[in-house]
């Protein structure tokens, strides 16, 4: 990341978006659950990070104290009056104004309009499969993974499937450019809004049978739904939508990759898929929310003063030993397996089912492909940092 | 034994209509619903009891 100096204190001076952090965060938590479970940074502006499942839950479930007006830290908080909508409805929504929003969108994303989508996320992995044959190396994250959800969103949004890589730089600058000064930042914003903008007027003119359309079709208060409105969430969707699965299927391969006896298992054995899927989903959570603090509270004996972050690591709180036996172990039939991985509360990822359904499709045919792979090179891989977490280099060796 | 499912603490997650399709379904929000709301047979107290333990919101109890 740009930017912010090294950590050496993580209990007083964390920072999400140190490499330490991106390379591997799992030892850093631990040692922060059993020495400070609630840590402080004066950096962004002064940011909170509990590791304890008990503490991420408790925020999570707590609208009263924490809000949800920005949910991607940074230097910069978004003005007060973008509440109660905030800034991407309704990831960004604070109730009440948050359960109409969220409910207009629940079945667009419901398992059975997901299933609906499952055979044509099945022909296109098999396509970008069929593009790596012959190679006894490949990019698992950036030759597999990182298609597959813009494929998958760009269909569902009716946007142009050849955007793909404007797609992937939106996210990149919105999840992973916390660290760039604030103009910078507005830019970035601005493309994306200048990008999508025209494609929303174009549905209002020109109505299709595609999920803009239908946003822009629907009620918000016995009142159609504002175009402003539509931006925001299809922006939602679209960056919500993409780096996370991309992350969630990459760290999959990853794992299965250097876990040869998981690997076996999982090929000889393909009725684990939905237990494993949750099982890697826990272990490798790709996804950190954050609140805003409304007033100042005490949290835990923590002083938290109004409009500190609290950074809402789910990775973390899959980690904790009081929760899970043995958090540090992939067990592909772990069960019970109360993982947090799309959250828990009001907010739970709205695309969970959609984003299950693209990690099976995907690992199912890779699989298929490749029964026996390995790391190429374990030091080449590289993690993205920050609140979506996942590998964005890796080599896998799959031929001989 | 009943399934007794809180609809306000349910947040969708589907995890028990995924484990025990024979005994949850969904509405058209995703949100969890009962198929046997009756006294269960003893052969379905199992799968049951592994749906609820596998709710992140423990919004599922058997008894």
């Amino acid at each position: 990341m740009a930017g912010n100096p090294v950590v050496t204190d993580w209990t007083t001076d964390f920072d999400h978006t140190d490499k330490a952090w991106a390379a591997d965060p799992y030892p850093i938590m631990d040692e922060l659950r059993d020495t400070c479970p609630v840590a402080h940074s004066d950096r962004f502006g002064g940011a909170w990070l509990p590791t304890r499942h008990e503490d991420v839950s408790a925020i999570a479930n707590d609208t009263e104290h924490f809000t949800s007006r920005s949910i991607v830290v940074s230097e910069h908080r978004p003005p007060m009056e973008l509440a109660p909508e905030g800034i991407a409805p309704p990831i960004s929504s604070d109730p009440p104004f948050h359960a109409q929003a969220r409910r207009m969108l629940l079945p667009v994303f419901s398992p059975q309009t997901i299933d609906k989508l499952e055979p044509s996320t099945r022909a296109y992995c098999q396509e970008l499969l069929a593009a790596l044959q012959g190679k006894d190396v490949v990019d698992a994250a950036a030759d597999y993974a990182a298609h597959i959800p813009v494929r998958v969103i760009a269909n569902m949004l009716g946007l142009p499937e050849e955007d793909g890589d404007k797609f992937r730089g939106f996210v990149l600058h919105v999840l992973e450019g916390v660290a760039l000064p604030l103009e910078e930042r507005i830019v970035g914003f601005q493309q994306l809004f200048e990008y999508l903008m025209p494609q929303i007027n174009d549905r209002v003119a020109n109505p299709k049978d595609d999920l803009i359309s239908f946003l822009l079709a629907s009620e918000l208060d016995g009142k159609p739904l504002d175009p402003f409105h539509v931006v925001r969430t299809v922006a939602l969707l679209l960056i919500a939508g993409i780096d996370t699965t991309w992350s969630a299927i990459g760290a999959s391969i990853w794992h299965l990759a250097k876990s040869p006896t998981d690997l076996k298992r999982l090929v000889n054995e393909p009725e684990l898929m939905p237990t494993a899927i949750e099982e890697l989903l826990r272990a490798y959570a790709p996804v950190t929310m954050a609140r805003l603090v409304k007033e100042d509270f005490e949290f835990q004996g923590c002083p938290m003063k109004a409009e500190d972050w609290v950074l809402l690591s789910f990775p973390a709180a899959n980690r904790d030993p009081a929760f899970f036996e043995n958090p540090d172990e992939v067990i592909l039939d772990r069960s019970p397996n109360r993982h947090a991985a799309f959250g828990l509360g009001i907010h739970r990822c709205a695309g969970s089912h959609l984003a299950r359904m693209e990690m099976r499709v995907a690992l199912e045919e890779w699989v298929k492909v490749y029964p026996d792979f390995s790391l190429e090179d374990a030091g080449a891989v590289r993690w993205s940092g920050g609140q979506v977490r996942g590998p964005r280099v890796l080599p896998i060796q799959v031929g001989p | 034994m009943k399934i007794h499912l809180d609809s306000d603490r349910c947040q969708g997650h589907g995890r028990c209509y995924s484990i025990a399709p024979a005994l949850f379904t969904y509405d058209d929000n995703g949100q969890a619903a009962l198929i046997v709301t009756d006294e269960l047979a003893d052969e379905q107290v199992g799968l049951a009891q592994l749906a609820a333990n596998n709710c992140p919101e423990y919004a599922i109890e058997v008894a």
